[in-house]
């Protein structure tokens, strides 16, 4: 199989959904313009016309009503903001209209609305450039919402999310972009609401949330050097939630930490939290533990940003605890680290 | 039983005698045939006798939610969904009863609605402000000022890219245009040239804050024009004059592929929400607004007219009677149509696919 990255995966699953069905286009703020948001638009414009790939005003409001618009009058909208803070805009809509307007037709119509927002962390962008804001999102009834790890994930459920008749929110972190592995090249489908087992282990369950799931996988190396099988679960799909594969995993291990990317406070982090205390109560050894962003707003500064944002570290010394483990030295580790890929600007 | 002609539970419907004839239309209007202009009457007569029924069983307490009445407005709805000849995707606020009766004519579905009942538009998950029957082109009706207006244009653009012939209409009031995103959806519209009408029924108010309270431009419509869509104004209170504006408007918009703007001044005769009036809050005046406006009721107005071009009383009064049994019976309907039971909670809160 050939290898592509997850931009690459996402900018397939667009292509080869626009080639298969004439009603889907994606558009958006800066989508066929130099940035092509990340690479994930490379192309598209060139393929498909500027009907069916475009730029448009800086209204993200109006321009969400206009995908609703669109799609329950038979197109199939992929609506891209290159960071999550600037889709706040678009709230009114989502929260308001597309959200609701399935229910207040008794369930007959169809909103297929696709809406891809950039997460995420990286290189000073301080507290207007970084948000996640999952939780903004999960705790609206009418909107599925998806945040991929793997790119063979972000193709699947990108694809899955297109030929869904649900508005579907799409969280991808763009140090994800840059990771690659083996993607099938036709077109498939991963579905929505199914979660996955990352690496299976019997000491701790990890729920992790997007790129916490990276950090996952190098905590859990690093843990197994000392004997501590970890077993990492992503649910992919924060709504609809795999509950079933989370509550059997901690149920199996006893132990879970909720690795978020994402303010702790209110968090999606919370709803699993509950989850798993309410499904898995009498087979918790330990309390359950969440880890995410300190409550502050976001420092620009690296120094500050670094405290800010949890890492495989914090995974390790929380896994620790649990096991009541003595803090191992982690001085020879090899954390990730961003700037070793990226310099900026944006 | 049979209701007189705009008289429920209220002094606001003043008689022949007392119009001021200054602002009667000449009543033949050119290029109106008498179809058309029996068409329209029917058309306000059945949304002002449907607003007459939830004013008289309002009080009964079985439509438990907000109405925002259209009473006084209805000829803009009228005059602009006729002329799109039910080609129109309409797009509207909360004060939408005349705009889904004049694009429908779906009075079992709407009072189903209203009543909250299984074979409403939305199974009573809606309601008076959330009215959408998508299969005969009422979009959506949405309570939260001016997000039905962007919703319009991704219609239009639809509709352009998927050659429906069909025409998107965005209605909403004069206090919608105070946001934001209108302006962003007229400078969206006009930039991608999608042949969208944008439709304000402007009564003057927001609640009760008038314009000038709200707004520095002296002129909307010339606020507007700058964009690069075609505007259109009209203070004739009559449906005649909108759905021939509506016709021309559409026609250009649609020949031109830009959008059109049409402020229609309009006055709501009952209060911002209830079924009442609402002289005692005094932010109006009683008696010019009853000069202006009710006194030149487009509803009268247009049966005189179809008086003087020759259709006889006998055949009005049982257009009316047909249209009032019709109106009786879709709330004889809904009152005795299941209400939705517990399991309906949960459902439909996604699509299901078929
Ligand atoms: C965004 C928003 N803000 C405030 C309200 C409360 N509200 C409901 S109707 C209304 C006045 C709207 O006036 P206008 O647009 O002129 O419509 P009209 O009621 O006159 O038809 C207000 C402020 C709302 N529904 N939505
Ligand atoms: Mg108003």
């Amino acid at each position: 199989m050939r290898k592509l990255d997850y931009s690459g995966a996402i900018r397939e699953a667009m292509s080869q959904e626009m080639e298969r069905d004439e009603r889907v286009f994606v558009y958006g703020i800066g989508v066929p313009t130099f940035s092509k948001i990340f690479g994930t638009t490379n192309g598209l414009q060139e393929k498909f016309g500027p009907e069916r790939c475009f730029d448009t005003p800086i209204s993200e409001d109006a321009m969400t009503g206009f995908g609703l618009g669109a799609a329950i009058r038979g197109l199939r909208p992929i609506h891209v903001h290159i960071r999550v803070d600037f889709m706040l805009l678009a709230t009114n809509q989502l929260v308001n209209m597309v959200s609701n307007y399935i229910y207040s037709t008794g369930g007959k119509l169809s909103v297929p609305l696709v809406v891809r927002a950039v997460i995420g962390r990286g290189w000073g962008q301080g507290a207007q450039h970084s948000k996640s804001l999952f939780s903004n999102f999960t705790h609206i009834p009418g909107l599925k919402v998806i945040a991929p790890t793997t790119p063979a994930d972000a193709k699947g459920m990108l694809t899955a999310a297109i030929r869904d008749d649900n508005p579907v929110i799409c969280f991808e972190h763009r140090w994800l972009y840059w990771a690659e592995e083996d993607v099938p090249e036709e077109p498939y489908e991963t579905p929505l609401g199914v979660g996955r087992i990352l690496r299976p282990g019997k000491d701790v369950t990890i729920v992790g949330l997007s790129w916490m799931n990276v950090e996952a996988r190098l905590a859990a190396d690093i843990l197994a050097r000392r004997g501590v099988s970890v077993e990492i679960v992503d649910p992919r799909t924060l709504v609809p939630l795999d509950e079933k594969l989370i509550v059997e995993s901690v149920a199996r291990t006893g132990r879970c930490v909720i690795a978020d990317c994402d303010w702790v406070n209110s968090g999606f982090s919370a709803e699993l939290s509950a989850l798993v205390n309410e499904k898995c109560f009498g087979r918790l050894k330990t309390p359950v533990r969440r880890i995410g962003f300190a409550h502050t707003p976001c420092p620009t500064v690296r120094e500050l940003e670094n405290e800010f944002y949890p890492n495989a570290k914090t995974i390790v010394r929380n896994v620790e605890e649990m096991l009541g483990l003595e803090p191992a030295n982690l001085d020879s580790e090899d954390f990730f680290s961003h700037e070793r890929r990226f310099r900026g600007p944006f | 039983m049979s209701l007189p002609l705009t008289t429920v539970g209220s002094s606001l419907f003043l008689d022949e005698t007392q119009k001021a004839k200054k602002y009667l239309m000449s009543l033949v209007s050119e290029g109106v045939s008498q179809a058309v202009s029996t068409g329209l009457y029917k058309s306000l007569f059945l949304a002002r006798r449907s607003e007459e029924y939830i004013v008289k069983h309002y009080p009964e307490n079985q439509m438990r939610s907000p109405m925002h009445m259209s009473m006084g407005q209805e000829f803009v709805s009228v005059g602009v969904c006729s002329a799109l000849e039910g080609k129109g995707d309409i797009f509207a606020s909360y004060r939408s009863h005349a705009a889904f009766l004049a694009q429908t004519h779906d009075t079992d579905r709407f009072f189903a609605e209203l009543y909250g009942r299984m074979s409403g538009t939305g199974e009573g998950k809606g309601g008076s402000m959330h009215l959408a029957a998508p299969d005969s082109g009422h979009l959506l009706s949405s309570g939260v000022v001016a997000t039905q207006i962007p919703v319009a244009i991704g219609a239009a653009f639809a509709n352009a890219r998927l050659r429906t012939g069909r025409t998107a209409v965005a209605f909403f009031g004069d206090g919608a245009t105070d946001a934001g995103v209108f302006w962003e959806s007229v400078n969206a519209a006009s930039l991608f040239r999608l042949p969208v009408m944008f439709v304000c029924e402007d009564n003057g108010y927001a609640v009760d804050t008038p314009r000038a309270a709200r707004q520095t431009f002296e002129s909307l419509t010339e606020a507007v024009r700058p964009f690069g869509c075609d505007v259109y104004e009209d203070d004739s209170g009559d449906v005649e004059s909108v759905y021939l504006l509506a016709r021309r408007a559409a026609e250009t918009a649609r020949s031109k592929r830009r959008p059109a703007f049409l402020n229609i001044k309009c006055c709501r005769f009952l209060e911002h929400v209830g079924t009442g009036e609402d002289w005692h809050w005094g932010y109006r005046d009683k008696e010019a607004t009853v000069r202006d406006w009710i006194a030149r009721d487009a509803v009268i107005t247009q049966r005189r007219r179809l008086l003087a071009l020759g259709v006889a009383e006998q055949e009005i009064v049982a257009l009316e009677g047909e249209v009032e049994s019709i109106v009786r019976r879709s709330v004889e309907r809904a009152v005795a149509a299941a209400i939705p039971g517990p399991e309906r909670l949960y459902a439909g809160v996604f699509h299901a696919k078929a």
